[in-house]
């Protein structure tokens, strides 16, 4: 299959010839398929936000490539910009872009710049909503009217009003409680299936990632440390702590056990996957 | 005097007009918080917990009932200083409380204002940067830290008060668990080795699980108070707030739902290990 999006050999360099040069992104590879949902993780300055704002062109590579549907999406910089429609990307604490009249208006926005005629901004605004679980009661309002939670999904809806190929998420659940998180990331699950395209999830909880991801980057200290399935990567559970990582509390339980000479699958990553294991174990009546 | 704060019939209302019209934050809430105490307070979005904290160094005032800091009335105007030398702050967003370009003038703020002399505010600088872990970092520019470097220095700027007692308002919530670990392991020192009082505020539950004794608010009020082992092990409780358990919990739940016989006041990894294992044997 080929990669929906292709990022080889990234550098950028902040502040560059200042005495505060960084290399936020040295080296750096992505690979997105089109479908899946990829999760990436790292700590507080990894190169996160570096590497994703460079998969719409918000940022320039000091080096290196970054290729949409395996065309470089510098070969015309003059065409930038279309990327930007292509590839929708959600801020962390998305709710403070918001800035229209009306939150109709807001998510109107974006199909707005892409030239697209009034029945099918509609659509795509009432859509959108839908996705996020913003009702139509809501669409007359103020965004400033809102809460926190409801903000946030109004800017949400703002981009994927552009119906984008890839979507990428920074934190999109930065600041919520548990109910929010879950509500968040269901309705994230939904339009992925719904949509059938491409999903970015950056985060720092294992737990969300684990739960959420079809595969996992890795990034630390501004390069690539690990890639592969949630189930190959939780199994690397001491280099992970190493990179300011933790692996999920129920993949420690699960070692744990396994240490003590359980006969489970140390690797297992999930509540549920956990709970199988142990069933098979030692088996127990049906739900009550 | 052993108690650090008391709240008694506390109300509290946001003044109509923005979000919601006049909604009651706080409702008849009656607390009693003792000195060199470890509290959390957990609750969803909206159930109060923040407004809370901000009666307890007199950000905000009741407007019915009482809150007392160390026995002074946070509404007598001349104890105002006072009280927020003793209970201190710490915020949610970093970059909302550093303000100033080299981290020990930004940490030196509050001891000028207090007109601490000169030599002092020196040594309390140097003590309080060292508390925090981040004596390396004293001539460096705050916006250049990491976010748990940055809420490390805001902690730094609290101690330098010499304060009785420390609130953190969802202080990590904008943190990555390395940022988090440092700001949770920085305080329990603190509460370890100085006895300071310590009030965070959190939904993390990892976080709660940490303290001597955890408060669920629910719609303005104190539904729920005690150990973490009591209050974890509530679990249908819990989530009918809209709250979680941590996973060890979580797992050892659903497995008395499949008819194994666990205890549910398991917080650690190990804790969870033994009761697994212990019930299959």
């Amino acid at each position: 299959m080929e990669p929906i999006l292709q990022v080889e050999h990234l550098t950028h360099t902040y502040s560059a010839g200042t005495p505060f040069e960084r290399n936020a992104v040295e080296d750096m590879h992505l690979t997105a398929y089109p479908g899946e949902l990829l999760g990436i993780i790292g700590h507080t300055g990894s190169g996160k936000s570096t590497l994703i704002q460079h998969l719409n062109g918000l940022l320039k590579p000091t080096a290196g490539t970054v290729r949409l549907n395996g065309r470089d999406i510098w070969g015309d910089p003059k065409k930038i910009r279309d990327v930007r429609f292509r590839v929708g990307l959600v801020f962390q604490y998305p709710e403070y872009q918001l800035f229209e009249e009306t939150v109709y208006k807001d998510i109107a926005f974006g199909p707005g710049n892409m030239g697209l005629p009034q029945d099918e901004i509609d659509r795509r605004v009432r859509e959108a909503a839908a996705f996020v679980g913003v009702p139509e009661s809501m669409l007359d309002k103020s965004p400033f009217e809102l809460s926190g939670g409801q903000k946030r999904r109004v800017a949400i809806a703002g981009v994927l009003a552009m119906d984008p190929k890839v979507l990428v998420l920074d934190e999109p659940t930065a600041g919520l409680d548990p109910h929010g998180r879950e509500s968040i990331l269901s309705q994230i699950r939904a339009y992925h299936k719904a949509k059938n395209n491409t999903v970015l999830l950056v985060s720092h909880s294992m737990e969300e990632i684990a739960r959420n991801a079809d595969r996992i980057l890795v990034l630390r200290n501004a390069r690539n440390y690990m890639e592969g399935t949630p189930k190959e990567v939780f199994s690397h559970a001491a280099e992970l702590e190493g990179a300011g990582l933790d692996v999920p509390q129920v993949t420690k339980v699960a070692m744990e056990l396994k240490r003590r000479g359980l006969d489970i699958d140390p690797t297992v990553y999930t509540l549920e996957g956990l709970e199988a294991e142990l069933l098979r174990l030692k088996g127990g009546s049906a739900r009550a | 005097m052993s108690t650090m704060i008391e709240t008694k019939d506390l109300d509290f209302t946001y003044p109509a007009g923005e979000n919601e019209a006049g909604q009651p934050a706080l409702r008849r809430v009656e607390l009693s918080i003792e000195k060199g105490s470890f509290v959390a307070i957990l609750g969803h979005n909206g159930s109060g917990k923040s407004t809370l904290a901000k009666q307890f160094n007199a950000v905000l005032l009741p407007c019915g009932g009482k809150v007392w800091v160390e026995g002074m009335d946070t509404q007598e105007e001349e104890l105002l200083l006072e009280i927020r030398r003793r209970v201190g702050m710490v915020f949610q967003n970093p970059d909302n409380q550093i303000v100033a370009n080299v981290v020990e003038e930004d940490v030196a703020f509050a001891p000028e204002n207090l007109g601490v002399p000169p030599l002092e505010i020196r040594k309390r600088v140097d003590d309080a940067l060292a508390a925090v872990g981040m004596s390396e970092f004293t001539r460096h520019a705050p916006h250049l830290l990491s976010g748990g470097q940055k809420q490390r220095v805001a902690i730094a700027g609290v101690i330098a008060m010499d304060p009785e007692c420390i609130v953190l308002d969802e202080a990590t919530a904008m943190l990555d668990p390395m940022g988090r670990r440092e700001v949770l392991d920085t305080v329990e020192q603190l509460n370890r080795e100085q006895g300071m009082t310590v009030i965070l505020i959190t939904h993390h539950m990892d976080e709660a699980a940490r303290a001597g004794r955890v408060i669920v608010m629910s719609q303005g009020q104190a539904v729920m108070d005690g150990t973490p082992r009591d209050i974890f092990s509530r679990v249908e409780e819990l989530r009918a707030l809209g709250l979680t358990v941590p996973d060890t919990v979580a797992l050892l739940y659903d497995l008395t739902q499949h008819g194994w016989q666990v205890p549910l006041g398991a917080l650690t990894v190990e804790e969870c290990a033994d009761a697994v294992c212990r019930s299959i044997q």
